[in-house]
């Protein structure tokens, strides 16, 4: 493809620091996005503190507890995998992205049974016993199933991610000179585990 | 170096890519070449735009009905807005001009990430595609004003969802090129290349791109909201069910003031390119004006409330409010100021580019003191959601951005395409340009003041002369932009071929060969000039 015989060097052009940079500023788009909708709580839990308080106390601290040590144990297992494949290790990062996934599907596994619970209690947006509700226990599930729902978007869109540096690993095109897009990787499965870290509270545990 | 004088040796005839015709272009990882397909796209729709604004002021020459109904006309200056603002001035200079110099003047042979970069120009034609066919579905085009102001945006039964979804999917596209362009800037500046050594318009574009990442991702959020509000009716901007309207304002303006600023800073990028060229003299006060990009972008970002004087906000928010305003005026002054002094004792050549950005310096500077008007609580309440602020706002973008959007394609016209307009033309467009634009805008300072409030259908017979006018200038202006795009069209076929250098420029794109290569430079130029220094005009002769 090359025109001219000195371009080559371009043709190999590689990044690693680039790359990460451009991941880094990626993940502040999204930490800017949820600081929306944290601004957006915020400014409701203070006008209606004590419904908030009230409708805290329906959710399942339990479910909410399991999950953040899914969560957090899934960061490790995904920072594991990319110092495996960093000593050359493929088989073992291999493991270890799998146990991520499994963990990842975990995670979806308890939210969909603590959701389906809610909704067969009535409590979703626009049911007649929501409506029945005081405004702030509205808002409350409101922004509990808009907050919570779009950080599953993201485990769904992390598990797709994943599963791409999965086959991108087994096929040997990520390797130990070459793992940067793992460790981007990584480092939105960090990000996803993070902003969970600050949403088990704000439901889960202010009660 | 080559002398400009090769044919075949241009991206035109070098292909990224294996294939050949237009899927060359539609896979191609040149920035050169995702530039020009986002020009080709961003002008159709500024003629869109451009069409829609006629219709609206046919309809505006005569108090009543003329030819549309009252809805229809609702819809068309919310797509007027929605098309001009997303689909133009946004991507309009950081993505075409961008593109395409912003590698070449800091010396790369691309962006930092080639492929994320084709990937935004395709998610913008998706946003596009996706507010296009939002006008033909069932429930009709949407009636919110480019705004998209709850508790009306929820309620309205128009085609809202899929439109605002459009401006979410276009934010991507943003979002995208303001990390491909942080990263080049930090990652791919040729060796020599300081950052107090890169051109001003990188200065800017760099800005730029740093409230594309910072601002749009708010804006994301809050128009996601205002669709699951639509869909699942949570209640977060609801007031039946607690939730609080001025909210969304608040969101709205955190991203779309800071917006204003994406609009604008590229547009004075450009102009601390061609003034120096223009009058052979050294940038004045070079560190000035690349702080005060810095500095626009960050005090930008603390003005947004000022949108909302009338809303009701403590008296204390808006003094604060209306003080961060003025004080943001004081960077964009620092660059009139050093514009103004660079020409001074120079050696002025008033091509076509300089007379654009002369225009550019007389609008903006009058959408500019009107906006202090407007910052001020008290005129501001008189004037608050009248013409005045279409006025000025559409001095400050218009006059200031879309003259600058013209100002760069006379600029690096001949390098983009290796031809030359014709010159005389090019004048004629200017001063008819001047003209149409202030018989268009300048009746509605005038109306505004009057009290003829925006958006409105229809209005009292008092207004009628002053309507008329402005009526009369949208077909001298919007003559004179075809008329720019016919004579740049037949250069293209017919033009002159342009050497490197017709300008006498020293960025490093007037020392590459016109159109440039593929890849841009044989080898990485070392820096070691100033970026504006005349005296390397001699040695680049002998190149």
């Amino acid at each position: 493809m090359s025109s001219h015989q000195e371009g080559t060097v371009a043709h190999v052009h590689r990044d690693d620091i680039g790359a990460k940079m451009g991941m880094w500023l990626f993940l502040f788009t999204e930490v800017l996005l949820f600081g929306g909708m944290f601004l957006v709580y915020a400014f409701y839990r203070f006008q209606h503190q004590d419904q908030f308080r009230v409708a805290a106390m329906e959710l399942n601290t339990g479910i909410g507890t399991l999950n953040t040590v899914i969560l957090l144990t899934s960061s490790l297992t995904v920072a594991l995998a990319i110092a495996a494949i960093q000593k050359g290790n493929r088989f073992l990062s291999v493991l270890m992205l799998n146990i991520t996934l499994v963990f990842a599907v975990m995670f979806m596994v308890n939210k969909y049974f603590e959701w389906s619970a809610k909704i067969s209690h009535g409590l979703f947006p626009g049911s007649k016993e929501m409506l029945d509700l005081p405004n702030g226990q509205i808002l409350f599930y409101g922004l509990y199933y808009v907050m919570t729902g779009l950080h599953a978007l993201h485990v769904i869109i992390g598990v797709v991610i994943l599963s791409f540096m999965l086959i991108q690993l087994m096929k040997k095109k990520i390797t130990q000179d070459n793992h940067v897009k793992l460790e981007n990787a990584g480092l939105y499965w960090h990000l996803v585990d993070l902003i969970w870290i600050f949403l088990f509270p704000l439901f889960y545990l202010i009660q | 170096m080559a002398n400009g004088n090769t044919v075949a040796e241009n991206f035109y005839h070098q292909s990224t890519n294996k294939h050949k015709g237009i899927l060359s272009w539609l896979l191609t990882v040149d920035h050169k070449r995702i530039g020009l397909m986002y020009l080709i796209s961003v002008l159709t729709f500024f003629v869109v735009g451009i069409i829609i604004g006629l219709l609206m002021r046919l309809e505006l020459i005569a108090p009543g009905k003329q030819l549309m109904e009252a809805q229809t006309y609702n819809s068309l200056f919310t797509l007027h807005g929605v098309i001009m603002i997303f689909l133009f001035i946004i991507p309009g200079l950081p993505a075409v001009f961008g593109n395409f110099f912003l590698p070449i003047q800091i010396g790369a042979r691309d962006v930092a990430f080639p492929r994320l970069n084709l990937l935004s120009w395709y998610v913008y034609v998706v946003g596009a595609i996706l507010a296009l066919v939002s006008l033909f579905l069932p429930g009709g085009p949407i009636d919110t004003g480019w705004t998209f102001y709850v508790p009306y945006s929820v309620r309205s039964t128009t085609n809202v969802s899929l439109a605002i979804f459009a401006a979410f999917i276009l934010g991507f596209s943003s979002i995208l090129t303001g990390i491909n362009f942080v990263t080049t800037t930090h990652r791919l500046r040729a060796p020599g290349m300081s950052f107090f050594k890169m051109p001003l318009f990188v200065w800017a574009t760099y800005a730029t791109a740093w409230i594309q990442i910072i601002a749009t991702p708010v804006v994301g959020i809050t128009i996601l909201l205002v669709m699951i509000e639509r869909a699942f009716g949570v209640g977060i901007f609801d007031p039946a069910l607690g939730g609080d309207p001025i909210l969304f304002q608040h969101l709205f303006w955190i991203y779309s003031h800071p917006a204003v600023y994406i609009m604008i800073l590229p547009a004075m990028g450009v102009v601390s390119e061609i003034i120096p060229t223009f009058s052979r003299r050294t940038i004045f006060g070079y560190r000035a004006i690349a702080m005060s990009s810095l500095a626009i972008a960050f005090v930008g970002y603390l003005v947004w409330a000022h949108h909302m004087f009338t809303s009701g906000m403590s008296d204390t928010a808006r003094w604060i409010f209306s003080l961060l305003t003025f004080i943001v005026a004081l960077p964009s002054g620092v660059k009139v100021f050093n514009w103004v002094a660079t020409m001074y004792k120079g050696s002025i050549d008033p091509k076509p580019p300089f007379l654009w950005v002369m225009n550019f310096i007389f609008l903006f500077s009058i959408g500019g003191l009107t906006g202090l008007v407007l910052g001020s609580l008290a005129t501001d309440i008189h004037v608050h959601d009248t013409y005045f602020v279409v006025a000025h706002f559409h001095y400050v973008m218009f006059g200031g951005t879309g003259t600058i959007f013209f100002a760069a394609l006379h600029y690096w016209f001949p390098k983009m395409f290796g031809r030359m307009y014709n010159d005389k033309l090019a004048r004629i467009a200017v001063a008819l340009y001047f003209i149409g634009f202030n018989m268009l805008y300048f009746p509605k300072f005038i109306l505004g003041y009057m009290g003829m409030p925006r958006r409105y259908y229809d209005y009292l017979p008092q207004f009628e002369p002053l309507q008329r006018i402005s009526t009369v200038g949208s077909w001298i202006l919007a003559g004179t932009i075809f008329l720019i795009i016919g004579y740049l069209f037949h250069a293209l076929v017919k033009g002159k071929k342009a050497t490197s250098n017709p300008w006498g420029g020293v960025t490093l794109e007037w020392h590459i060969p016109s159109p440039p290569p593929l890849e841009n430079f044989k080898e990485i130029p070392t820096v070691t000039h100033e970026p504006y220094d005349f005296s390397q005009l001699k040695e680049m002769k002998n190149e």
